[in-house]
C-alpha cells in the first residue's frame, strides 16, 4: 500500500468514526423532538385539548324581551317598540364610501354622521358592524331593504326599546328604564350585554327582576379573529314577565285632565288597597329616557318648581288638617276621654294658658257632640279632645291607620312621612308643650303626610281592615296574594266607634251645614262620605287677623293647602279617594268637588255592583253600617 | 485483492443507463413519500382542496425530481471542478441581494426572477458545501493539522454567514456556520479547535446579543416565557403547542384540524405546517413523519460511509446535515424546545425556494452515490 493510500485510509477512517458520530448525534437529536412530541401529545395532551376548546368556543348570552306593564284592562303601559337600525359592515363592500353616497339618497346623511362612520370603520375590525342610524321609521326600513342591492354593506337589524304609551300620564306609576350603573350589578351576567336596561324606578325597578327574565345562551365556534363560523348549541333564556297594574289608565288620563299644577288625586278600592288611579300635575315624559335625558331638559325639570319628576301622591308631604279629626276622634273614643254623646262647647276660640286658639267659624259652634264636632269641623272641640287624649296616644291611633309609616306600595322611595311624638320633639332636644298637642288636635303642626297615606287612613277608616296600598294585580298571568278583603287584618277599633265617625262623615257631605254638602254625589250614582281640610301655610298674625285679612287675596304660595278624604258607597264602600290641592284655599272649595267629579267618573267607567271591571274584584262582606237616615 | 476489486469497478460502464441503474430509487421513493406527506398537509391547510397549497406543491415537486435526476447523472467530477465557481456564484447572489433585494417580511431576503422568488441562502449552503468538499477532498491528516490551511475555508464559511446575518437572518446565518462546522469536523479537523471555538463563542455571545434586531431578542425572551406576550411574538408558539399537543395520541383526522382551520395557527402552511399534521394525525402521524425525515438523512450518511472518495463524503455529511437542520430547527421551534427560526420543513412546507434548493442538493448527493466509485485526483495534484 502506497503512502497515498494509507493516508487516504487513516482520513476514511477518522472520517468514518466522526461521520458515525455526527450520524448518531443527529439521530440522537430527533429522538429528544420525538420525547418533545409524546410529552407534548401525550402527557399534556388534555390541558392542550381543553386550550385549543377554549380558543374555539365563545358563549355569548341571549337577551328576552322585558317583560311589559299593563293596565287593569290590558292596555299596555309600558312595551317594547321595534328599533330599526341600520348597520354597515365594511368587509361587505368594496368602497364604504360609495355605499355611504348611496345611502344618503335614500336616507338622508349629515356630513358629521358620515364623518362618524367612517372613523367607526377604520377604528375598528371590518367584519365589526358599525352603527349608521338608530330609531329609523318602518318606511326608512323598508325602502334601504328594498334597495339592498345597491347598498352592499349594509344590512338593518332590529332591536327593541321601551315604549310608554301613555307618556306623562302614568310615569310616576311606571317608572323608566335605564342603562345598568355600577350598583346595579347584581351578578347576573344579563346585564353585561349591551343594550340591556334596568328599572330605575317605580314599577320597572321594583319588578324589574320579573320585567328582565332570565338570560338564554348560545355557545359558538368563533376564529382567531373572534368571527362567528356556526353555532353550537343553544339555551332559550325566560322571557320577562308582564306586569299588570290595578290602574286603569283611561281613567287615570281623565282625571289628570281635570286637575292643576300641585294637585294630587289618589283614588283606591276600599276593600283590597288596589290603587284605581295616582294623579298628579306636572309630570315628565318618561320615553325620554330611551335616547338619554340631555342637560338641558335635565335643567328644565329641575329647574321647574312644580317639581314634575316627583309624585306628589306618595312624595308630598303635607299637614292634614281637619282630614286628621276622624283620627283624633277615634283616638278619644278608645281612650274613654270622651263619650260619643258627651257635649263641648266651642265659643269660637280657647285658651290654654295666655295663647288663644281659633276656630276656624269665629263666632263659635255652640255646643255640640262628637259627630256634630265632625261634621261642622269644629276645631275647638278638636283642641279640647287632643288636650284631654295626649299626643302620644293620638300618634298611636294614626299610625294604626298608616299615617306615619312605611306602606307596602310597589313604589321605590315612597316617603312614609312623620307623625310626631313628644318623645321624637324631645330627641330633637326640644320640649312639647300642651299648646303643641292642641294644635295638633286639628291636623296641624309637625305631621307630613302624603295624599297616600291619607287615602290608605280613609280605605281604612270605610272598612274596619288595615288594608295596604299596592298597584299590582298580577305578575306573569299569575295574581299577586292579598286581592281579597278578607285577608287584610281587622283595625281592631270598635265597630260602633268606626260606625259613629264613618255616619259624621256621611253627615259632612249630605247634610245640611255640612262642610262638603255642596259636593254630594248625585244621586243616582250614591252616596259619599269624606271629609274636608284646609291647612295653613303660612300664620296668620294676629295683626292681620285684626285688619280682616282675606285668605283669597294673598299671594297663591301662601294660600293654605285644600284637602278632602271621602269614601263611596257609604253602606258598602269601594272606592276611597282622597285629595290634594296645593293652596287650593278651602277644602270644600277646591278638593271636595274634584273628590266628586273623581268618583262620578269612577262609578262611571268601573261600575261596581253591576258586573263592571271593579266587580271583579273579589267581593267584600257587606260593610255593618246600618242604613243611613236621608 | 482490493486493487482488483477497483479495477473491475472502473471497468464498470458509465454511460447514462448505467448510471441510472445506479441512482437509489428506494431514495426517490423516500423523497417522494416525504412530498406526498406535503401535498397531505397542504391540502388540509389549503382548507381541503388542492388549491392554493398542494397542487402547485406537486407541480414543484415534479420539476424538483427531475431537476435533481438530472443533477445525479452529472459526473462528479465536473462538480468537483466547479465547486469554487457555484460558491462564488452563491455568494455573488448574496450581495445582489443585499444590493437590490425584494423586501418581505421586513428583511431582504428574496430576488425576484420574473415568477420565481429565489432565496439565495439556501442556495449559498448547498454551495458551500460543495467548496470545502472540494476543499478538504485528497487532503493529507497532516495538512488538516495545519491551521494555515484551515484559514481559507473558515473564511469561506464566515463570508456567507455574515452575509446571511446581515439580511438579517439570525437563523440562517447560524445555520450556515454549524454545515460548516460539520463538514470541518467530518473531515477530520482537530478536535480541540472545536473547544477553542466553542469557548469563542461564549465569549462573543453577549456581543452578539448587543447587536441583534429587537425582534430577534424578542424571540429570545419569548423563547423562555411565551406567556410573557401571549398576543404578540409569544402568539405563535402558545398557539402551535396548543394545536400540537390537542392532537393527542391519534389525532383529531383528516381536515378536522380546528385550531388550523379556525386560523389560530398562524402560517400553517409554511413554518407551521408540521403542527397541522401533528394536529390532525396526532402523535402516531408525528412520529411517522419524524421517522420518515430521519430515514432521509440517514440515507445520506449511507452514502457518505459508501462513497470511495472524500470529496462524496464531504458532500454527503453536509448536505445531510444541510437537511437535518432544517427538519431539527422547524420541529424543534414548532414544539416551543427552540426560540423561534423561521425556517420552513422542505418537501413538504409550501413554499419553492426552499424545495428546489434541497432538491438540488439531493440532486448532488445522489451524483456522489452514483459515482462512488470515481476516481477523484485533487486539483493540486497529489500531496
Amino acid at each position: 500500500m502506497s503512502r497515498k493510500q494509507r493516508e487516504e485510509e487513516r482520513v476514511r477512517g477518522i472520517f468514518g468514526r466522526r461521520a458515525l458520530l455526527l450520524g448518531a448525534g443527529q439521530m440522537g437529536l430527533l429522538g429528544f423532538l420525538a420525547h418533545r412530541l409524546h410529552t407534548l401529545q401525550v402527557d399534556e395532551g388534555e390541558r392542550y385539548a381543553t386550550l385549543a376548546e377554549e380558543n374555539r368556543l365563545s358563549a355569548r348570552l341571549l337577551a328576552p324581551p322585558r317583560g311589559r306593564v299593563l293596565d287593569r284592562e290590558g292596555r299596555v303601559v309600558a312595551g317594547n317598540q321595534l328599533n330599526w337600525r341600520a348597520l354597515l359592515v365594511a368587509e361587505q363592500t368594496s368602497d364604504v364610501s360609495a355605499t355611504l353616497e348611496t345611502l344618503t339618497k335614500i336616507i338622508p346623511l349629515t356630513d358629521a354622521e358620515r364623518a362618524r362612520i367612517e372613523r367607526e370603520v377604520r377604528r375598528r375590525r371590518r367584519f365589526v358592524p358599525v352603527v349608521v342610524r338608530e330609531f329609523l321609521s318602518w318606511e326608512e326600513m323598508a325602502r334601504i331593504e328594498l334597495n339592498a342591492p345597491d347598498l352592499p354593506g349594509i344590512s338593518v337589524d332590529v332591536g327593541t326599546t321601551r315604549i310608554y304609551a301613555e307618556g306623562e300620564h302614568l310615569a310616576h306609576i311606571v317608572g323608566y328604564v335605564a342603562p345598568p350603573a355600577e350598583r346595579d350589578m347584581d351578578g347576573d351576567p344579563l346585564l353585561e350585554l349591551p343594550g340591556i336596561r334596568v328599572g330605575r324606578a317605580g314599577i320597572e325597578r321594583h319588578h324589574d327582576l320579573a320585567l328582565r327574565g332570565r338570560a338564554g345562551a348560545v355557545q359558538l365556534e368563533v376564529n382567531a379573529v373572534g368571527r362567528v363560523i356556526r353555532e353550537l348549541d343553544r339555551r332559550e333564556g325566560v322571557q320577562g314577565q308582564d306586569v299588570q297594574l290595578s290602574v286603569d289608565a283611561e281613567l287615570q288620563k281623565s282625571i289628570r285632565g281635570k286637575i292643576e299644577e300641585g294637585t294630587s288625586v289618589v283614588l283606591m278600592d276600599a276593600r283590597n288597597g288596589e290603587l284605581l288611579a295616582m294623579a298628579t300635575q306636572p309630570s315628565f315624559d318618561p320615553n325620554v329616557f330611551n335616547s338619554g335625558v340631555s342637560a338641558a331638559q335635565w335643567r328644565e325639570w329641575t329647574a321647574n318648581r312644580a317639581t314634575p319628576l316627583i309624585n306628589k301622591a306618595t312624595n308630598g308631604l303635607y299637614a292634614p288638617g281637619s282630614t286628621f279629626k276622624m283620627v283624633v276622634a277615634l283616638a278619644g273614643l278608645e281612650a274613654r276621654a270622651v263619650a260619643p254623646g258627651e257635649r263641648i262647647s266651642c265659643p269660637g276660640y280657647m285658651d290654654l294658658g295666655d295663647t288663644r286658639f281659633h276656630c276656624w267659624h269665629r263666632p263659635g259652634h255652640g255646643g255640640m257632640d262628637m259627630r256634630t264636632g265632625l261634621k261642622l269641623s269644629c276645631d275647638v272641640y278638636f283642641y279640647e279632645l287632643a288636650k284631654r287624649v295626649g299626643m302620644d296616644r293620638i300618634a298611636a291611633m294614626a299610625r294604626r291607620f298608616g299615617l306615619g309609616v312605611p306602606l307596602e306600595i310597589e313604589l321605590p322611595g315612597t316617603r312614609p312621612g312623620l307623625v310626631p311624638t313628644r318623645e321624637w320633639r324631645q330627641a330633637q332636644g326640644k320640649p312639647w308643650a300642651l299648646g303643641d298637642t292642641v294644635v295638633h288636635g286639628i291636623g296641624q303642626g309637625f305631621y307630613q303626610l302624603t295624599p297616600l297615606s291619607l287615602a290608605t287612613m280613609t280605605a281604612r277608616l270605610a272598612t274596619g281592615r288595615a288594608v295596604q296600598p299596592h298597584l299590582t294585580r298580577a305578575i306573569g298571568g299569575r295574581p299577586v296574594r292579598g286581592v281579597r278583603a278578607e285577608d287584610w287584618p281587622s283595625l281592631g277599633i270598635p265597630d260602633r266607634d268606626l260606625r259613629l265617625v264613618r255616619e259624621a262623615m256621611w253627615a259632612v257631605v249630605n247634610e245640611q251645614g255640612g262642610t262638603a254638602r255642596a259636593a254630594r254625589l248625585p244621586p243616582e250614582i250614591g252616596t259619599m262620605a269624606g271629609k274636608t281640610g284646609t291647612t295653613q301655610v303660612r300664620r296668620v298674625s294676629r295683626e292681620q287677623r285684626e285688619r280682616g285679612f282675606r285668605v283669597d287675596q294673598m299671594p297663591r304660595e301662601w294660600r293654605p293647602h285644600a284637602l278632602f278624604v271621602a269614601f263611596a258607597p257609604v253602606e258598602n264602600p269601594v272606592f276611597a279617594v282622597s285629595v290634594v290641592v296645593e293652596h287650593g284655599t278651602s277644602g270644600s272649595g277646591a278638593a271636595a268637588p274634584l273628590a266628586r267629579d273623581v268618583l262620578v267618573e269612577a262609578f262611571q267607567r268601573l261600575r261596581p255592583g253591576q258586573g263592571g271591571p271593579a266587580a271583579r274584584v273579589a267581593e267584600a262582606p257587606r260593610s255593618p253600617i246600618p242604613p243611613v237616615r236621608p | 485483492m482490493k486493487f482488483e476489486r477497483r479495477l473491475l469497478l472502473r471497468e464498470r460502464g458509465t454511460g447514462v443507463f448505467e448510471k441510472l441503474w445506479q441512482i437509489p430509487w428506494v431514495f426517490v421513493l423516500l423523497l417522494c413519500a416525504v412530498a406526498g406527506v406535503g401535498y397531505v398537509a397542504l391540502y388540509s391547510a389549503g382548507g381541503g382542496a388542492p388549491d392554493p397549497y398542494a397542487g402547485r406543491h406537486a407541480i414543484r415537486f415534479g420539476f424538483g425530481l427531475v431537476m435533481m435526476l438530472s443533477i445525479a447523472l452529472v459526473d462528479i467530477r465536473l462538480i468537483a471542478r466547479f465547486a469554487w465557481v457555484g460558491y462564488a456564484l452563491g455568494v455573488g447572489l448574496l450581495v445582489l441581494v443585499a444590493l437590490h433585494g425584494q423586501v418581505g417580511k421586513g428583511a431582504q431576503r428574496w430576488i425576484d426572477i420574473g415568477p420565481v422568488q429565489l432565496q439565495p441562502s439556501e442556495l449559498m449552503k448547498i454551495m458551500l458545501v460543495v467548496a470545502l468538499a472540494s476543499w478538504f477532498h485528497k487532503a493529507s491528516w497532516e495538512r488538516i493539522g495545519n491551521p494555515l490551511f484551515l484559514i481559507p475555508p473558515i473564511i469561506a464559511v464566515l463570508v456567507p454567514a455574515a452575509l446571511i446575518f446581515k439580511q438579517p437572518n439570525l437563523g440562517t446565518s447560524l445555520i450556515t456556520l454549524m454545515i460548516g462546522g460539520a463538514v470541518f469536523f467530518a473531515a477530520g479537523v482537530r478536535l480541540w479547535k472545536f473547544a477553542l471555538v466553542v469557548g469563542a463563542v461564549a465569549i462573543a455571545a453577549p456581543i452578539v446579543y448587543e447587536s441583534l434586531h429587537d425582534y430577534q431578542r424578542a424571540r429570545i425572551t419569548t423563547f423562555l416565557d411565551p406567556e410573557s406576550d401571549p398576543l404578540g411574538a409569544g402568539y405563535n408558539i402558545i398557539q402551535s403547542k396548543i394545536a400540537l399537543g390537542s392532537g393527542g395520541f391519534w389525532g383529531k383526522g383528516f381536515l378536522q384540524g380546528t385550531q388550523g382551520h379556525l386560523n389560530f395557527l398562524p402560517e400553517k402552511q409554511t413554518d407551521f405546517i408540521f403542527t397541522m399534521l401533528a394536529e390532525e394525525f396526532g402523535l402516531v402521524g408525528g412520529l411517522s413523519v419524524l421517522g420518515l425525515l430521519a430515514s432521509v438523512i440517514a440515507f445520506g450518511f449511507l452514502v457518505a460511509l459508501r462513497s470511495r472518495h472524500q470529496f462524496g463524503r464531504l458532500l454527503a455529511v453536509g448536505l445531510a446535515t444541510n437537511y437535518f437542520l432544517y427538519v431539527f430547527v422547524n420541529i424543534a421551534m414548532v414544539t416551543g424546545s427552540i426560540p423561534v427560526g423561521g425556517v420552513p420543513l422542505p418537501l413538504i412546507s409550501h413554499g419553492g425556494s426552499a424545495m428546489i434548493t434541497v432538491m438540488i442538493g439531493f440532486g448532488l448527493l445522489m451524483s456522489a452515490h452514483v459515482h462512488r466509485d470515481a476516481e477523484m485526483g485533487t486539483e493540486r495534484g497529489d500531496s
